[in-house]
């Protein structure tokens, strides 16, 4: 039981950080119809950047103020120097663009930060833990991931709900001929919108860097469940990225913990620990399968 | 009566809280050409979806040809003798004439899972590809790129690919659209001569063209047949003057035509 | 003119080809010849990508999985032949094997099954989704490898010796060679009859219009789930040949960012084109090739380098070699 709550709070967490990936993914793909495969290089930028800064100055807080803006500016330079060519073109080509992003994203850490992943390190004042409930203490760096996230949530939903421009972007994603009709300046918040994206992801990425290394290529393990999410949740709907994130964030932490446990009920435990270990790291996408057949658009797609 | 070739009963669709279609009906008789009209937003679009298996009715049925074609899918329902030709151009740009009728041809002629032989040799489409040309008179364009066609003459070869495979009905969705006056007389020439061929269902704006074509007409409003029956009913038909109030009279245009 | 430049490009290409194991030995660099058999093993790839992507319309970011799958089929049939275990107990007790012609024709058919069961569920989708669905699966399976402990799990298999073939020694490398450049032409020219068949008729069809399709009566759900099959059938093979050249396979081969070279091959090569991808592969190979002996770091000119081509060289050097009408090659 308390190693369940564990568990659950570690999904939640993971389902946080997708969370702020897919939210910008999802409106770059609802709004501007374009596939970016080169999103989890901005949350690698965050990471990286993040974790430099952080390093020099011994000051965690300071890495996370300087992760933020550079993340959302590398994605606005990316945006106008060779995304913003892409959104009429079909998408394959804006798969073949990307990924040339990537390539170039992935070398640059590489020659910048040479090829030694970096550790950042859980800052003093949240490296202990608390006691959630009694007999269970869990980590206070994860509770505060978790807190920001929810935090970040909160945030968007007032920019979407109460805001002008956040219900331009809404109307933009679920429609795209509408935001034009709304007389917006189409190009400056396309900009915006998909520097907010890369801002977000840069956050999941700094986050991320005390729990896992920070390396060239994070960006793309982290971006294909981020897919899956998206596939799960339904394109262009931030509802969608929230069910699916939570529900992938669960479903993979919870099979890694349990499948195990469950299947020695079953099978021999050499052979359990294998099956367990294979099936786990399917789950996820055995759940995108599932909705795929359910509900070929999504749980929550966002055209009604 | 008859049996009606295709019987359309109390089909039933909503869009959220909009109801596109309100048990609509239609029967359509063996070799004549009805018209479906209606002011804009009467769903007419909608409708024709569902019977070309597009867009799945919330309730009602579907009859063609004796059967229950409901839960049919789209390439069934073709197969059966049930073409449509869309509103939209909807041809193969990046093929040629010939090579847009060849398919339309090979939809009819057994199965295409046929992976060595060329499939211009195929004797199917050898035998069918002329007359094919020959039926929408595009025998000289056979090998241009169907992008490089004028409007009128995609419309012919639209069209001409419906008729590939002898349909028992023809849906013509709106033909006329987007038509300057000289393709509008060619295509009225074009449904005349198909009259004798096949059964036409035929959605159209332009009232001249449906008065002087149809030897039946139904109306429909809000998604619901309000009124059913020969040029000359209809026209009198109060229910039908008042839903084209303010918008096209039917009356009016139809003594022009 | 353009028939006759084509013609003449393809022929010069063909005697090269012919003729590069002599050249290799002449020029004593035996390593051409290790390098260009990986070039026509991409090259098989890429051509049964591009039967999807190309002509079909199925932008998959996945086409790495049948690949691997294709490669793990040779390792795991090979391994169980070294070890003298059995692959299954039940319901027929199968064993290891080394032999080229029982071991490809399964690679193959593995892949095909794959491709199949990834397929169907993908197809229930288009666009961006299609993209998005494929490219999961693939990593599904990626995953699935290196969880699989048995086999080698990250580490990957290593064979102990390639596959026999009757009468060859498919040990010598030039012999190899020359089953890989066999393998490819005959896979060219089976798309080539396919793609002018009525089958490819219809895959073009579905590329260009696939509603029209549908209401023109094909249930075109089945023609693609075929098309996907049969590209997928064509990356076993080359997964099969992969594995018999490297003598190791390992999860990196179904990596994902191996489905994006593979489609960057379609691409750069000339997409809905046979000789396109051929091009491309040997391109994109070549050119990591000559870049990573000045840099480490190549990848940096790379990528710039596909999004430029993007932006400005759509129709790839298929497309500008050969001049006007670059389609249906």
């Amino acid at each position: 039981m308390l190693l369940f709550i564990e568990q659950l709070l570690n999904g939640l967490q993971l389902g946080i950080m997708l969370f702020l990936m897919s939210t910008g993914l999802t409106l770059v793909f609802g709004i501007m119809q374009v596939i970016n495969l080169a999103h989890g290089s901005f949350y690698m930028i965050g990471a990286y950047v993040g974790a430099t800064v952080a390093l020099r100055t011994d000051s965690f807080l300071l890495g996370v103020l300087a992760a933020l803006p550079a993340a959302a500016l590398a994605g606005m330079v990316v945006e106008t120097l060779v995304l913003r060519r892409l959104y009429k073109k079909d998408h394959l080509d804006q798969v073949l663009a990307t990924f040339g992003l990537i390539m170039f994203f992935n070398e640059l850490t590489r020659i910048l930060w040479g090829r030694q992943p970096l550790f950042m390190d859980v800052p003093a004042w949240l490296s202990g833990s608390v006691e959630i409930i009694p007999g269970v203490p869990y980590p206070s760096y994860r509770l505060a991931v978790i807190a920001v996230g929810i935090m970040v949530g909160v945030l968007l939903y007032l920019l979407f709900t109460r805001t002008r421009i956040g219900m331009q972007i809404r109307a933009g994603a679920s429609n795209r001929e509408m935001a034009g009709a709304l007389g917006v300046n189409i190009r400056l918040l396309y900009t915006l919108v998909f520097g907010l994206g890369t801002l977000l992801a840069g956050l999941a990425g700094v986050m991320a860097g005390p729990i896992l290394a920070v390396e060239a290529g994070m960006g793309e393990s982290v971006l294909i469940l981020t897919f899956v999410v998206i596939v799960i949740g339904g394109i262009g709907s931030i509802r969608g990225a929230l069910a699916g994130a939570l529900l992938v964030g669960l479903v993979d932490t919870l099979g890694r913990a349990f499948l195990p446990i469950l299947l020695r009920l079953f099978l021999s435990p050499a052979y359990a620990d294998g099956a367990a270990a294979s099936l786990a790291s399917m789950s996820v996408y055995l759940l995108m399968a599932a909705v795929l057949v359910w509900r070929p658009k999504g749980l929550l797609p966002a055209h009604g | 009566m008859a049996e009606a070739l295709l019987s359309v009963r109390s089909l039933v669709k909503h869009y959220g809280a909009v109801q596109a279609s309100d048990r609509f009906c239609l029967e359509v008789a063996r070799g004549e050409l009805h018209a479906l009209i209606g002011p804009n937003g009467a769903g007419k679009t909608t409708a024709l979806n569902q019977l070309s298996g597009e867009l799945k009715p919330d309730s009602g049925e579907i009859y063609f040809d004796g059967q229950d074609i409901t839960p049919w899918p789209v390439h069934r329902r073709t197969r059966m003798g049930l073409a449509r030709s869309y509103q939209i151009t909807s041809i193969f740009d990046q093929l040629t004439v010939k090579e847009n009728l060849a398919l339309a041809i090979q939809a009819h002629n057994g199965h295409s899972f046929r992976f060595w032989r060329k499939a211009g040799d195929d004797p199917a489409t050898r035998r069918e590809i002329g007359p094919a040309l020959e039926r929408v008179g595009l025998e000289e364009r056979a090998t241009i790129p169907a992008v490089s066609l004028s409007h009128g003459e995609k419309r012919q070869l639209e069209v001409g690919m419906a008729l590939v495979g002898r349909p028992k009905l023809l849906l013509l969705d709106e033909p006329y659209a987007g038509m300057g006056p000289g393709g509008a007389v060619e295509l009225t020439k074009l449904i005349r001569r198909l009259k004798d061929h096949v059964s036409i269902l035929l959605v159209e704006h332009d009232m001249g063209a449906v008065f002087s074509l149809a030897d039946r007409i139904s109306v429909l409003v809000y998604g619901r047949t309000i009124a059913s029956g020969t040029p000359e009913t209809i026209r009198a038909d109060p229910a039908v003057r008042e839903a084209y109030l303010g918008d096209e009279t039917p009356a009016k245009e139809g003594t022009d035509a | 003119m353009t028939v006759n430049r084509k013609t003449i490009a393809i022929v010069a290409g063909a005697l090269l080809l012919v003729a590069l194991p002599v050249i290799a030995g002449l020029t004593d660099e035996p390593y051409l010849v290790t390098l260009a058999s990986r070039i026509l093993i991409y090259a098989l790839a890429a051509v049964s990508l591009d039967l999807m992507l190309g002509f079909g319309g199925m932008v998959s970011l996945g086409h790495a999985a049948f690949f691997g799958i294709g490669a793990y089929g040779v390792g795991i049939l090979s391994m169980h032949a070294f070890e003298g275990t059995v692959l299954f107990n039940w319901p027929l007790a199968i064993g290891g094997s080394q032999a080229a012609l029982t071991v490809w024709p399964l690679a193959v058919l593995f892949s095909a099954a794959a491709a199949g069961i990834i397929g169907a569920l993908s197809l229930r989708t288009t666009g961006m989704h299609f993209i998005m669905i494929t490219l999961a699966f693939a990593q599904m399976l990626y995953y699935f490898f290196v969880s699989l402990e048995a086999y080698g799990g990250d580490d990957g298999l290593s064979l102990f010796a390639r596959n026999t073939l009757p009468g060859l020694d498919l040990g010598d490398d030039r012999q190899f060679y020359f089953v890989c450049l066999a393998a490819l032409a005959l896979f060219l020219f089976f798309s080539w009859r396919l793609v002018h068949s009525r089958f490819g008729m219809v895959i073009r069809g579905c590329k260009d219009n696939e509603r029209r399709m549908k209401s023109l009566g094909f249930p075109t759900f089945r023609y693609r789930l075929v098309c996907v099959i049969i590209a997928g059938a064509g990356a076993g093979l080359a997964g099969a040949l992969i594995a018999n050249q490297t003598e190791y396979v390992s999860p990196g081969l179904m990596h994902w960012t191996r489905s994006g070279e593979i489609l960057v091959m379609v691409l750069l090569g000339g997409m809905g084109t046979l000789f396109g991808p051929v091009l491309g592969a040997a391109t994109l190979l070549l050119m990591e090739e000559f870049l990573s002996i000045y840099t480490e770091h190549w990848m940096v000119f790379l990528g710039p380098f596909l999004v430029v081509v993007v932006l400005f060289a759509k129709r790839g050097i298929y497309g500008i070699l050969a001049g006007g009408n670059g389609n249906h090659g």
